[in-house]
C-alpha cells in the first residue's frame, strides 16, 4: 500500500448526500477478477451519457475538476454495498483523499485499506469548503496533512481532523495489515485451542 | 460490574488481541465467500505465498451473477463465467467447500448459511457482502467486509476491528393485519434514515420481534445495513433453537445440548445499557413503500410522494428533487395506484420459504396483470425445492409469474435479469438506488405480499384490500412446517 503522509492537490466537489457505492461503480463493472481497470467506470452512469459521451452537467466533468485528487463529498458517502471496487475505482481515477461530513462504515474501512484517506469534517467546515471551491473561479487546491491531521488551503482555511490512531499509523507507514496480524500468530493459535476446548465441552 | 448487551457478550468472547491504539483482533467463526468480492483476495494470497488458515471455517457459493434460467447451459456472459470459474478454481486450490451452480444447496449466501445450520448464535460471521447482517437474526455478530478484509480473514481467520456503539431498536406491540417484517424494518429506516445506524450494531427487541419467525427476523436484520448499521442482532430463543435443530451442519446430540447451554444466555442483561435506543410502535405501522432512491425515502401505502420544498435542509431538498426526477414522480402523487411494469419477488431480504408462501397466498387463483412482467427467484435451490413440494410454483406459474432458479438476480442485476430504462418495478429486494436493478430502472421496495398484490393489480396497492394476508412472517403454528431442509443430510 502507498503510504499517505501529506498531499496537496486539486479539488473536485460533489455536493450530494448519500452517494452509494452503486453510483461510485455500477454493478456491471464488478465482474473483473483483477484489482485494476475500474477507474474508467467511476461514477459511470453519472459521468457518461447513455451514448457514452461525457455528461457536461456532472460535477467531475467540470474543467476545474480535471486532474483532481481530493474529493469533497456529501454526508454518508459510500453507503450501500461493501464492494471494494468503489475505492479501487476512486484511487485509479486519481483520488488520494475524500473529505465529507460522514462516511458509511464499510466504505471508510475499504478506503484505508487502499491508501485513500477518508477525512471527517464538520458540516460547517464542509459547507465552507464547498463554498470556497465554488467561489474559486478556477481550480481550487487543498493540502491534507495526515501527520498533523490538518486540512488547509492557501487562503486561510484550516481545519483539524482525527483518524483512529491505528488506521493513521497504517496509512502513514503504508503497512500490510496481514503482515501485522501474523505477528500475533501465537495468540491466534492459543485462542483456537480455547475455542476448540469450549466446543468440545472440556475445560481448557 | 454492570451487565452486558448481547453484542458485548459476543464481541468480548472473540477478542484475540487488543492493539494498544484501540482496535482488537477479532476471531471469525464463519467466513462466507462468493464470486464477486473474492477473486482479488485469493490473488493476494497467491502473490504473498499465503494459505487459507481455516478452510474448515470457510464456505463458498456462487450467487451474484449466476443465471436464474436454464442451468444446463454454460453462462452466456463471458465475464460472469470467468468470475464464477475463478471461484471454482480458488475453492479447489485452497481446499474450500463450494456450493456451485449445479449443487442442490446452491443459493444466495445469506440464505444458505442459515439453511445449512452454519449460522449459529454467538458466532462472529463475515462475508464480502454488506447483507451479511442477515445472520444476526440468530444472535450472531455478522457484518460485511471489503475484499482486502476478505484476504485478511482468509489468511489469519481474524479481522482488525474497532468496537462499534450499540443501539437498541425496540418494536413495542404486535403488527396488525397484513404487516410483515419488511414493513417493520422499512418503517425504522424511514424513521432514523440511511445513516441513522452508522457506527452502531443494532439489537432488535420487543414483542413484535419475539413474535417473528426466523425468516422474518432475517428480513429485519438483513436491512440493518440500509439504516447504516454495522450489524443487526436478535437474541436467540426457542424460535431460534427450533429453526436450527436438525439442520445439516448444526451440532447434534451432546454437542447440541452443550451448544444450547452456551446460546441461551446470549441475551442482554437487565442492567446493561445501550448507547442509543429507538422505540417504535409496531401496531401503528402500515404497509411500507419506498418512493425515492434510497431505502430511507419511504412512506406508508396511504402516503403521497413528498414535496422537496417541505424538506428543511437545502441538501435534503436537492436530494429529494433528484430522486423525484429519477423516479419520474411528481410531489403529492398518491403511491397507491402507481402503475408498475415489473414485479420481482426475490433477494437475500425476501426469498425464503415464508416469503414465497406470503406472496403465493395473495396470488393464488388470480392472474398477473397483463401489463406486468413478474418473476419469483427463490433464495436457494432448497427453498425452490420446498416451494415446489408445497405447490407454490404451480400457484405462481398459473398466475403468470416466471419461476426461476436461485440467485441474487434482479436485486442487483449482475446477471441478465435487469430492468429496462424507465421501467417501474415493485421489488422485495433491499436497495432502490439509481440504476441498481438496471440503468434507468425505478425501484419501489415493499414486502412480498405487497409486491404480489402489485403484480395482480398492475399498480402499487394496499395488499390489505385483497385479503388473504395474515400477519406475514409471524411465528404462530406455521413454524412447524417452516423447516426448509429435511433433518438428514
Amino acid at each position: 500500500m502507498i503510504p499517505f503522509t501529506s498531499h496537496t492537490g486539486r479539488v473536485a466537489a460533489l455536493p450530494r448526500a448519500n452517494v452509494d457505492t452503486d453510483q461510485i461503480i455500477p454493478k456491471q463493472f464488478l465482474k473483473r477478477v483483477e484489482r485494476t481497470g475500474f477507474g474508467r467506470y467511476l461514477f459511470y452512469d453519472w459521468r457518461l451519457l447513455p451514448d457514452g459521451a461525457e455528461n457536461p452537467a456532472f460535477e467531475l466533468n467540470q474543467p476545474n475538476a480535471a486532474g483532481a485528487s481530493i474529493l469533497l463529498a456529501g454526508a454518508n458517502f459510500g453507503c450501500g454495498s461493501s464492494r471494494e471496487h468503489a475505492p479501487w475505482a476512486l484511487s485509479e481515477y486519481g483520488f488520494r483523499a475524500i473529505l465529507a461530513e460522514s462516511f458509511a462504515d464499510i466504505f471508510f474501512n475499504n478506503c484505508v485499506q487502499n491508501g485513500i484517506l477518508p477525512v471527517r469534517l464538520t458540516a460547517e467546515e464542509m459547507a465552507e469548503l464547498f463554498a470556497r471551491a465554488a467561489a474559486a473561479g478556477g481550480p481550487y487546491e487543498l493540502t491534507v496533512d495526515l501527520e498533523q491531521e490538518i486540512v488547509s488551503d492557501t487562503a486561510g482555511f484550516h481545519a483539524r481532523f482525527a483518524l483512529d490512531p491505528y488506521l493513521r499509523t497504517k496509512l502513514l507507514q503504508g503497512l500490510d495489515e496481514i503482515g501485522l496480524t501474523l505477528v500475533h500468530e501465537e495468540q491466534v493459535a492459543r485462542f483456537e485451542r480455547r475455542r476448540a476446548a469450549m466446543l468440545a465441552g472440556v475445560e481448557p | 460490574m454492570s451487565g452486558r448487551t448481547l453484542f458485548e457478550k459476543v464481541w468480548d468472547a472473540h477478542i484475540v488481541h487488543r492493539h494498544p491504539e484501540g482496535p482488537v483482533l477479532l476471531y471469525v467463526d464463519l467466513h462466507l465467500v462468493h464470486e464477486v468480492t473474492s477473486p482479488q483476495a485469493f490473488d493476494g494470497l497467491r502473490m504473498a505465498g499465503r494459505r487459507v488458515r481455516r478452510p474448515d471455517l470457510t464456505v463458498a457459493t456462487v450467487d451474484h451473477n449466476v443465471p436464474t434460467d436454464d442451468r444446463a447451459l454454460p453462462i452466456a456472459d463471458e465475464v460472469s463465467r470467468r468470475q464464477v470459474d475463478a471461484l471454482v478454481a480458488n475453492a479447489e486450490e485452497f481446499g474450500i467447500e463450494l456450493f456451485d451452480l449445479h449443487s442442490p444447496r446452491q443459493g444466495i449466501v445469506h440464505v444458505i448459511g442459515p439453511e445449512l445450520g452454519l449460522t449459529t448464535p454467538g458466532s462472529v460471521i463475515v462475508c464480502g457482502d454488506s447483507h451479511t447482517s442477515t445472520h444476526g437474526a440468530f444472535g450472531a455478530l455478522a457484518f460485511g467486509i471489503g475484499t482486502s478484509e476478505v484476504e485478511h480473514v482468509l489468511a489469519t481467520q481474524t479481522l482488525v476491528a474497532s468496537r462499534p456503539r450499540t443501539m437498541e431498536v425496540r418494536f413495542n406491540g404486535l403488527p396488525g393485519y397484513g404487516i410483515g417484517p419488511k414493513d417493520l424494518i422499512l418503517a425504522l429506516i424511514g424513521r432514523i434514515g440511511t445513516a441513522g445506524g452508522t457506527g452502531h450494531v443494532i439489537e432488535y427487541t420487543g414483542e413484535a420481534i419475539r413474535a417473528l419467525s426466523m425468516e422474518g427476523r432475517m428480513t429485519v436484520c438483513n436491512m440493518s445495513i440500509e439504516a447504516g448499521a454495522r450489524a443487526g442482532m436478535i437474541a436467540p430463543d426457542e424460535t431460534t433453537l427450533e429453526y436450527l435443530r436438525g439442520r445439516p451442519r448444526a451440532p447434534r446430540g451432546r454437542d447440541w445440548e452443550r451448544a444450547v447451554q452456551r446460546w441461551l444466555p446470549l441475551t442482554t442483561d437487565a442492567d446493561a445499557s445501550y448507547d442509543t435506543t429507538v422505540h417504535l410502535d409496531a401496531s401503528a405501522i402500515a404497509p411500507q413503500v419506498t418512493w425515492g432512491t434510497n431505502p430511507g425515502m419511504v412512506t406508508e401505502i396511504g402516503g403521497r410522494v413528498p414535496d422537496p420544498d417541505d424538506f428543511a435542509a437545502e441538501a435534503d431538498r436537492r436530494t429529494a428533487e433528484r430522486a423525484l426526477a429519477y423516479m419520474d414522480l411528481k410531489p403529492g402523487t398518491p403511491l397507491e395506484g402507481l402503475p408498475v411494469d415489473r414485479v420481482f419477488v426475490g433477494s437475500c431480504t425476501n426469498a425464503r420459504i415464508e416469503d414465497l408462501r406470503e406472496a403465493a397466498r395473495v396470488v393464488e387463483g388470480r392472474r398477473v396483470s397483463n401489463r406486468v412482467r413478474a418473476m419469483v427467484v427463490p433464495g436457494s435451490m432448497q427453498v425452490k425445492a420446498q416451494a415446489e413440494r408445497e405447490g407454490l410454483d404451480r400457484i405462481f406459474i398459473a398466475a403468470g409469474f416466471e419461476w426461476r432458479n436461485a440467485g441474487c438476480s434482479m436485486c442487483l442485476g449482475m446477471n441478465p435479469d435487469i430492468l429496462q430504462p424507465g421501467e417501474r418495478c415493485a421489488s422485495t429486494s433491499n436497495r432502490n438506488f439509481e440504476g441498481r436493478q438496471g440503468r434507468g430502472g425505478r425501484t419501489h421496495l415493499m414486502s412480498p405480499a405487497m409486491a404480489a398484490a402489485a403484480a395482480i393489480e398492475g399498480c402499487i396497492v394496499d395488499v390489505r384490500r385483497l385479503g388473504r394476508t395474515e400477519g406475514s412472517g409471524l411465528r404462530a403454528e406455521r413454524v412447524a412446517q417452516s423447516s426448509v431442509l429435511s433433518p438428514q443430510s
